[in-house]
């Protein structure tokens, strides 16, 4: 098991899945000699040559559009966009075209395609480049939404991800791509989907992923200091959802807090409130809370305003404390 | 040629009344554009060049093999429909044996696909090329020009070809189209263009077959402009009488390219009168036979809706877990 970043393992999962299997290609803006503008298709182009690093025009529906076409007819395209905001001019390809192709064909043809795609809050940013948008894609039934919070999961799933049949929206956490580092296995067996404890607890749960989960773990780390012990949950894969690991800490705390960076309406939080209402409703000792996003259409450049918007540790904090104290 | 033409219309025009009659929700034809489809059709190796067609190509997709029960099980939405097991819209039309790619209804989606699939032709060692088709109506969109742009930055096999009928549901072409039309945007990609009338099969399917060995040689994709006719309202749902006159309807009318090219065919004694008529007859006992057998065929059963939206079975993840 090496140790490394977030980063470095995407890009040790894209040249491992290269190197092991031709039909894999790697295709966006600036992945080729440039390396990504983050740094995650470094060295790819000078390993395996234009023919399977692509430079792309900058126009994401030809990106999916073209990643799509070539899946059907037997390749395993990863396609980059260079920042999540900017993958709605792709929507269409992605919301009528990858996630239906199976569903409409009654299962002739698929389309085994990864949509990379670093999201989240980064300090000035702006309005552009700091959009989370799985709640979009967690939407869509056919697609399959992979959202890895440790360098481990960003290697493990997304070899996963680039094996499997199905479209996947791959989110990576990219405020954290450098900051978190971890060991990595060394290979891709044993991966799955199932959410993962990332710390046991008793008195609340926070169900979390990408950059919210280390901002999570530090929260319950503080709670402990006051003798409040709180089950951390990364959920890692967002469709599928595993609800059955949602519901057995909501039954085994009877607390549960909810973070994400996106805004809280008609946020994945809402979706894993509604469940727990479902099928937890008599575990709870208290209201669900969601830490979320406000209500505002983007994230703010000036670094003064983006404290109040991405959800801190401390208000994590304050939130676990009084849903531990309710 | 002339045989899948006239199959497509009498399809065309079952699938229409059985639309009318209520047998079946929906209707949406190709009539008007079938020399055109089997022209470029007869272009093409079925089953190893891909073909992605759009939703008038019923005369195309015959042509490369699709039979004519197999259009009657999509319009009537039976479980043995291969474009979707009555998913899909009638002519949204699916063959996997054909490589006939499954299309969707928002138009000009294909079109980068299909460069695509070129794409990994060329990965693949493959020579196949690909086909794709759109109305005039879809060259507006932001996916024309950039599959186009793609697929000419990589010298990609890919055909473009736009079944202009001039119409995109109501709207004329003069709102549609910008600049010196269609084929004037080949040149803005560095592309071949050519503009046929798509009414006589002779010529489109020699500007198709061009187009068809300049991307097999791997010089690069074409922009081929079929023009066509369009004889019917856009769908069972429009009222064409609405934004076309009477004297326009009868103008097309008279130079529908079915009873055309047949007359050409007996004119130049290729075909012989009595075996026209056969051939008619023919065509006749086969649409009755394929409607009988697909309006007997099982229908779909809710059970199955879940299947295929992933790969396997499971929406769940409990299978998965370690």
């Amino acid at each position: 098991m090496a140790e490394m970043s977030i980063l470095e393992a995407v890009r040790r999962a894209m040249r491992e899945a290269m190197e092991e299997d031709d039909r894999v290609f790697v295709l966006g803006e600036d992945v080729g000699p440039r390396g990504g503008v983050f740094q995650a298709t470094a060295g790819l182009f000078r390993q395996f040559g234009p023919d399977r690093v692509l430079d792309t025009p900058i126009a994401e529906s030809s990106i999916v559009g073209v990643a799509i076409g070539a899946a059907l007819a037997g390749m395993r395209p990863v396609a980059e966009i260079q920042f999540a905001d900017f993958i709605h001019p792709a929507m269409n390809q992605i919301m009528n075209e990858a996630a239906k192709l199976r569903y409409r064909s009654a299962g002739a043809w698929s389309c085994p395609l990864v949509i990379r795609a670093p999201y989240g809050g980064v300090h000035g940013g702006g309005l552009y480049h700091g959009q989370s948008v799985e709640a979009l894609f967690s939407h869509i039934p056919g697609l399959r939404v992979y959202a890895p919070s440790t360098p481990a999961d960003a290697y493990g799933l997304l070899r996963l991800a680039i094996r499997g049949e199905d479209p996947v929206v791959f989110l990576e956490p990219k405020r954290i791509y450098a900051s978190v580092r971890g060991p990595v296995p060394d290979g891709p067996e044993g991966i799955g989907l199932a959410a993962a404890v990332r710390r046991q607890g008793e008195d609340a749960s926070v169900v979390a992923w990408g950059m919210m989960l280390h901002r999570a773990l530090a929260a319950a780390e503080a709670l402990a200091a006051e003798d409040i012990s709180v089950e951390v949950l990364d959920l890692r894969s967002l469709r599928p959802l595993d609800e059955d690991a949602v519901l057995a800490t909501v039954r085994k705390t009877g607390r549960l807090c909810i973070v994400h960076e996106d805004n809280a309406m008609c946020g994945y939080g809402a979706e894993l409130a509604a469940r727990v209402a479902e099928k937890a409703l008599f575990h709870l000792d208290a209201p669900v809370r969601r830490v979320a996003g406000p209500e505002i259409p983007g994230l703010p450049y000036s670094p003064t305003l983006e404290d109040d918007v991405v959800p801190t540790v401390e208000r994590i904090t304050d939130a676990l404390r009084e849903l531990a104290t309710y | 040629m002339y045989y899948h033409m006239a199959l497509a219309r009498a399809l065309d025009e079952r699938v229409w009344n059985l639309s009318r009659q209520g047998a079946i929700p929906f209707a949406v034809s190709g009539r008007g554009q079938e020399a055109a489809q089997v022209a470029l059709a007869a272009a093409l190796r079925p089953g190893r060049d891909y073909v992605y067609p759009y939703y008038r190509d019923v005369a195309l997709v015959l042509h490369l093999g699709v039979t004519a029960e197999e259009i009657m099980l999509a319009a009537f939405g039976r479980l043995a429909d291969p474009s979707s097991s009555g998913r899909q819209m009638p002519n949204h039309f699916s063959h996997r044996r054909w490589r006939i790619v499954s299309g969707s209804s928002p138009v000009g989606t294909q079109i980068p696909q299909a460069a695509g699939t070129a794409l990994a032709c060329r990965m693949q060692g493959e020579d196949a090329v690909v086909l794709v088709t759109f109305g005039e109506g879809a060259s507006s969109t932001g996916d024309f020009h950039e599959g186009i742009n793609f697929a000419a930055i990589h010298r990609l096999p890919v055909i473009f070809v736009c079944e202009n009928n001039g119409y995109a549901i109501s709207v004329p072409e003069r709102l549609q189209v910008a600049g010196p039309g269609m084929v004037g945007r080949a040149a803005g990609y560095g592309i071949a263009g050519a503009s046929v009338d798509g009414t006589d099969p002779v010529e489109t399917h020699r500007a198709a077959a061009e187009a068809v060995a300049r991307a097999r040689s791997g010089n690069g994709p074409s922009l081929l402009e079929v023009r066509v006719l369009r004889l019917d309202p856009h769908t069972s749902s429009d009222d064409d009488n609405t934004y076309r006159t009477p004297e326009e309807k009868a103008a097309m009318r008279a130079a529908d390219p079915l009873p055309r090219f047949r007359r050409r065919l007996l004119d130049s004694g290729v075909m012989a009168p009595a075996e026209a008529d056969a051939l008619d007859a023919q065509i006749t006992a086969e649409v009755d036979a394929a409607t009988a057998a697909a309006e007997k065929s099982p229908v779909p059963s809710p059970a199955d809706l879940p299947r295929h939206v992933y790969a396997g079975s499971p929406t769940e993840v409990r299978s998965w877990r370690r």
